[in-house]
């Protein structure tokens, strides 16, 4: 089998498509655990956490917030379903920390809320932030 | 023949529902290609989602609830229409599909249960005297992934609660600007995957997928979310479907106005001649008169 050198990205929401590129390298959030995929990978299917996705050309890497999702792993290409993703540069810090302090307030009432909701949203700022960082 | 100030009357309410027509057939157009641009935005996520599923659908050894066909006792139609009118016959011919469909299946002796997605036929249900189980209204242009989900949940949950055996969507697909088709499609049981035959010589080649955490969890995960995705998709079909109707329906009532305008505009001249020759004669007739 001859080995392909690049892997076709593809990252899609129902809200369009976020990415579709060729890279050498993909690491990714799965709900198991961290994971890397180089070309040739062992075909598998794995759900995804709300994380970070981050693809690799040379030295240049970039990063994806992706919120909950699928990845297909197959040898030559990796697809990504996300309920929503953005590229790094595209994330909305002000509306992040927004969220983030909407969060943390509710938490903080304890009570009469619907605590996985605000943990999620709370997670989903968080990473967004980070990632905003890395631009 | 009515007289002139009736006409000239009815040539100027014509005129500006001419102009009212010719408004919303713009309004139709720009919420027809906002409507189109989002079919576009989902088609990528739809196909590979199709994709997924159908690789998936290699290593399937055990079915899964959402997968598993019951005998249809009980079988829900739900029909999505629009919120509004004016859009020519497009609400009309989803219901007459419906009411084929619940009609067909009530000759069957299977249960029936309805229900709508659009104001239109939630409206149409009730005056028949349906109980409608599901009523989603007010989502016309502006439904979001988010609703779609609600959407799905609720019929995930009734399917699973056996409230229903069997679900059938009745939507309008959208094929173009001038062609859109009402079609039927059953949504649950989600009927076997296309290209789910995995042929054995390619099982070498392309390998099992491994699948993390398990393929239980996968699929209770993946399945709702391809009802989702089914169910945003009729939504969206259906609402750039409702436009493009609008469009022509308008695009004709802008037509049919103008043709009246130029009846009535010719009327009002004949009218108005008539008028004149007659005072004329008048004038004449009292001249000869007087020479007397």
């Amino acid at each position: 089998m001859i080995m392909a050198t690049k892997l076709k990205l593809e990252v899609v929401t129902p809200h369009g498509s976020v990415l579709s590129d060729e890279v050498e390298e993909v690491s990714a959030q799965g709900s198991e655990g961290d994971f890397g995929v180089f070309p040739g990978h062992v075909p598998f299917i794995t759900t995804l956490k709300v994380g970070m996705l981050s693809y690799r050309n040379g030295n240049d890497t970039k990063y994806i917030f992706v919120n909950s999702g699928y990845a297909e792993v197959s040898p030559d290409k990796v697809i990504v379903l996300a309920d929503s993703a953005e590229k790094s540069e595209d994330i909305d810090v002000e509306r992040a920390k927004a969220a983030m302090q909407r969060a943390e307030e509710r938490l903080k009432q304890a009570e009469k809320i619907d605590f996985a909701r605000a943990t999620a949203a709370l997670e989903r700022a968080t990473i967004r932030i980070q990632l905003a960082g890395k631009r | 023949m009515p007289g002139l100030k009736e006409i000239k009357r009815r040539i100027s309410s014509v005129k500006s529902t001419k102009q009212i027509t010719k408004a919303m057939k713009m309004v139709a157009a720009a919420k027809f290609r906002k409507a189109q641009a989002r079919i576009t935005e989902l088609k990528p996520y739809a196909e590979k989602m199709s994709q997924v599923l159908s690789s998936l659908a290699c290593t399937v050894e055990e079915g899964h609830p959402l997968l598993q066909a019951r005998p249809a006792k009980k079988v829900e139609i739900l029909i999505l229409t629009g919120d509004r009118g004016l859009c020519g016959a497009f609400n009309t011919n989803v219901m007459k599909a419906g009411f084929n469909l619940i009609r067909e299946t009530q000759k069957a002796g299977k249960e029936v249960s309805v229900s709508a997605i659009g104001r239109k036929g939630a409206d149409l249900l009730r005056r028949r005297k349906f109980t409608v189980r599901g009523r989603w209204v007010g989502l016309s242009g502006r439904a979001t992934y988010a609703d779609a989900q609600a959407i799905a949940k609720d019929i995930i949950e009734n399917y699973m609660n056996e409230t229903f055996d069997e679900l059938h969507l009745v939507y309008t697909e959208f094929k173009s600007q001038a062609v859109q088709k009402v079609t039927v499609s059953q949504l649950l049981p989600l009927a076997p995957m296309e290209g789910s035959s995995c042929p054995p010589d390619k099982a070498d080649d392309k390998g099992e997928y491994l699948l993390e955490p398990s393929q239980q969890a996968i699929f209770d995960q993946l399945l709702p979310k391809n009802v989702e995705i089914q169910i945003f998709r009729a939504i969206l079909d259906a609402q750039a479907s409702e436009e493009a109707a609008r469009m022509a329906a308008m695009e004709n009532a802008t037509k049919n106005a103008d043709d009246m305008i130029k009846k009535l505009t010719l009327q009002y001249n004949k009218a108005r001649q008539a008028a004149i020759t007659k005072e004329l004669m008048d004038i004449v007739g009292g001249v000869e008169a007087l020479k007397k």
